[in-house]
């Protein structure tokens, strides 16, 4: 008897996973896919690149599509678990046939999610920071975001012109802070850079007094920097005014450049420098910068439709969507390979996150003139004036 | 005697024929990635079941088995030069000392103090790999080789949902073995009664050891699998969430029912899957069916069900 029940519940259960939706496919829609980390720990960046893409993909439709098609939009919420970005990747591939794909919010999700796209030989725009996403060139992988390696050069350069060369590291353990840091270890010789002080915390931490004692005690130290991101930087800036050490030039990273930031650290923030993308200060820039456009009509159209102050993490999810579009466009075509090509070619395109000229070789596309050097002044982003 | 060899038999070839029938219903490759994933996560679950519905022990910290398992086939060959064969042995070995060595003295713990002893040991191996980024790759995780067996490239969606179910078979079927030896009755025992089943002469410390490492073997292969078949591994896979969902698949399915643990991890794998059509009430619908079941079948889905069906046979 207790089989046929065992029985019962095998038959039920096999039934459940086949009735699991399975699309249709129209002639005139073509199909984008996405999973990003709308929800868990990574949700402040997943959040507002879902937000972007719906947003836009709605107006593209509104204007008649790409190549005479609409586009059907296909996100699913991994979480922040690279093991379910992996599931949902073959989804899209497998089971919603899409053309292309836009997301993979964290490095960790992303590099869990390659394969998927390699093998199914389907162009993957990656939203995602580390720069192993882009290094080694992968065929079919591409993405947006400036890598961790140009924020630690963007800072050195900084740096080098205030003639400061010895400096500490305090970077957070997680995927970001940890990717930095080996990146600026590596970059640093080439900008002439000594680190004379290297300690980390965990993101957890609520307190980084103590490390920071360390490094303020290190003889010859001329700047301090600090790669992470969430919480973690906002508690170092505290601590590091509560030391008393605002004289010593602190430098934050592209990681936390959200209004968020400023309002968590408070006061402590003020003369803090940061690598970030044009969009943070897009009010701000002269009116013959060339992404001012761009980054304005965004700015205005993200913080209407969602009554929330725009991020640079949905920036990125712009640049991909239009990147894929403006390929779609020159390709005339849905097919994936075509497609490809065309991404690999994109050239001057004017983003939120800078100028893309990509090719065989880069996959990024971005230089270092995509970052601007601001500095916290009354509780606002403030450009550096070039030179200072 | 007999009868119950039958009924043993009877589960393992229902379940056999389950996972021979399912490629014939499923349109897409995606849906063999779902269903190995249901595999391993009742590989792990079922070996979890031994340690929690059979010997009656809780462990918050069972991720770190299966983390170890995973690591050992992603670290194994790309650092040391071992084969992906060995590193699953060798992960299932060095998870098994583990258990032995730090199960000996926590083991003596009861209740909310085993739970902690063995949630501080799932934290503290999650930390372990994603601090020792040299090996591991840190928090981002690290690329696994692929398996070849006997020159044979062991990979795809389709590939994998075989051996994974062969894996699973076996496990199954150690298992319900397991149920019916004296081990197995002495596992029992002292689930019921720690104090009852010393009297009568059950080696309390020693079995509950045995259930201990017995359930790490379970998760460390399982883990070993995950790593194989995703060529991916990051720490999310020992990390405490994970512990919680094994627990969760076992509580679901029926504490001390193998095939509690196979419908659990069904449930819980495929129910997100499935879901997603309701975008941002996807968490709260989860939530909200893992809580109804758990009030209307208080014992978990198999033992709670197939006792209806039993009574109405009866009546």
């Amino acid at each position: 008897m207790k089989s046929q029940t065992t029985l019962k519940m095998m038959l039920a259960a096999g039934a459940f996973s086949v009735a699991m939706s399975h699309g249709a496919h129209a002639q005139d829609t073509v199909k984008i896919g996405s999973v990003l980390s709308v929800t868990g720990p990574a949700s402040f960046l997943g959040e507002p690149e879902d937000k972007t893409l719906r947003l836009y993909v709605d107006k593209i439709n509104a204007a008649g599509g790409v190549a005479g098609k609409k586009l059907e939009l296909v996100i699913y919420d991994d979480g922040g678990d690279a093991n379910k970005a992996r599931t949902f990747a073959t989804r899209l591939v497998e089971d919603d046939e899409v053309v292309a794909m836009v997301g993979g919010t964290t490095t960790g999700t992303t590099m869990a999610m390659i394969p998927v796209f390699e093998d199914a030989e389907i162009p993957f725009i990656s939203l995602a920071g580390a720069i192993e996403v882009i290094d080694p060139v992968r065929k079919f992988v591409f993405k947006t975001p400036h890598t961790d390696k140009m924020a630690c050069e963007k800072i050195f350069e900084d740096l080098k012109k205030r003639n400061l060369t010895k400096i500490g590291l305090i970077s957070g353990t997680d995927g970001f802070g940890a990717s930095m840091r080996a990146q600026c270890v590596k970059v640093a010789p080439n900008y002439g850079m000594e680190i004379v002080a290297d300690e980390n915390y965990s993101p957890r931490d609520s307190d980084m007094t103590a490390q920071l004692t360390k490094i303020k005690n290190t003889a010859g130290l001329q700047a301090v920097v600090n790669p992470g991101f969430g919480q973690g930087p906002a508690i170092v800036t505290r601590n590091y005014a509560q030391l008393g050490m605002n004289t010593i030039p602190f430098y934050q990273s592209h990681g936390v450049a959200s209004k968020s930031f400023i309002d968590l650290a408070g006061a402590a923030a003020e003369g803090v420098r940061l690598p970030a993308a044009a969009l943070l200060v897009g009010d701000k820039l002269p009116a013959n910068d060339p992404q001012k456009k761009v980054v304005t009509e965004y700015k205005q159209a993200y913080e209407a439709a969602t009554k929330q102050p725009v991020s640079t993490f949905g920036g990125h999810a712009y640049d991909g969507l239009f990147i894929l579009v403006e390929a779609m466009k020159r390709a005339n075509s849905t097919d994936s390979g075509k497609i490809r090509d065309e991404i690999e070619k994109t050239k001057g395109f004017v983003g939120t996150g800078g100028i893309v000229n990509m090719s065989p070789t880069d996959h990024l596309g971005l230089d270092l003139s995509a970052f601007r050097m601001l500095e916290i002044k009354g509780g606002d982003w403030n450009l550096v004036a070039s030179g200072s | 005697m007999g009868a119950l060899l039958n009924q043993r038999f009877l589960t393992l070839a229902v379940l056999a024929v389950v996972i021979a029938v399912l490629p014939l219903v499923f349109p897409s490759s995606y849906y063999f990635r779902v269903a190995s994933l249901v595999w391993v996560s009742a590989l792990a679950a079922i070996g979890l079941n031994i340690l929690m519905g059979q010997a009656g022990q809780v462990s918050l910290g069972h991720a770190a088995f299966f983390g170890i398992g995973a690591y050992s086939v992603a670290i194994g060959p790309a650092h040391l030069g071992i084969p992906p064969w060995a590193a699953l042995s060798i992960g299932a070995a060095l998870s098994a000392v583990l258990a032995y060595l730090v199960g000996r003295p926590i083991l003596r713990l009861k209740g909310h103090y085993l739970a902690i002893a063995t949630l501080g040991l799932g934290v503290l191996v999650a930390l372990v790999i994603s601090t020792e980024s040299r090996w591991t790759g840190g928090p981002d995780g690290m690329p696994v080789e692929r398996l070849t067996l006997f020159g044979w490239r062991v990979s795809g969606s389709y590939t994998w949902y075989w051996v994974t179910g062969a894996l699973l078979l076996v496990g199954t079927w150690i298992a319900l073995n397991l149920d019916e030896t004296p081990t197995g009755r002495a596992f029992r025992a002292l689930h019921d009664s720690e104090v009852a089943a010393q009297v009568v002469g059950v080696d309390v410390a020693r079995f509950k050891l045995q259930a201990f490492v017995i359930a790490a073997v379970y998760a460390s292969i399982a883990g070993s699998a995950l790593a194989f078949m995703n060529g991916f591994i990051n720490p999310d896979q020992a990390g405490f969430l994970h512990s919680v969902e094994l627990v969760t698949i076992v509580v679901l399915g029926g504490l001390g029912s193998v095939v509690g643990s196979i419908v659990g991890a069904a449930v819980l794998v495929t129910l997100p899957q499935a879901l997603t059509v309701f975008h941002e009430y996807e968490h709260l619908l989860l939530g909200l069916i893992i809580i109804v079941s758990m009030i209307f079948m208080r014992s978990g889905i198999v033992p709670s069900l197939s006792g209806l069906f039993l009574r109405r046979a009866r009546a």
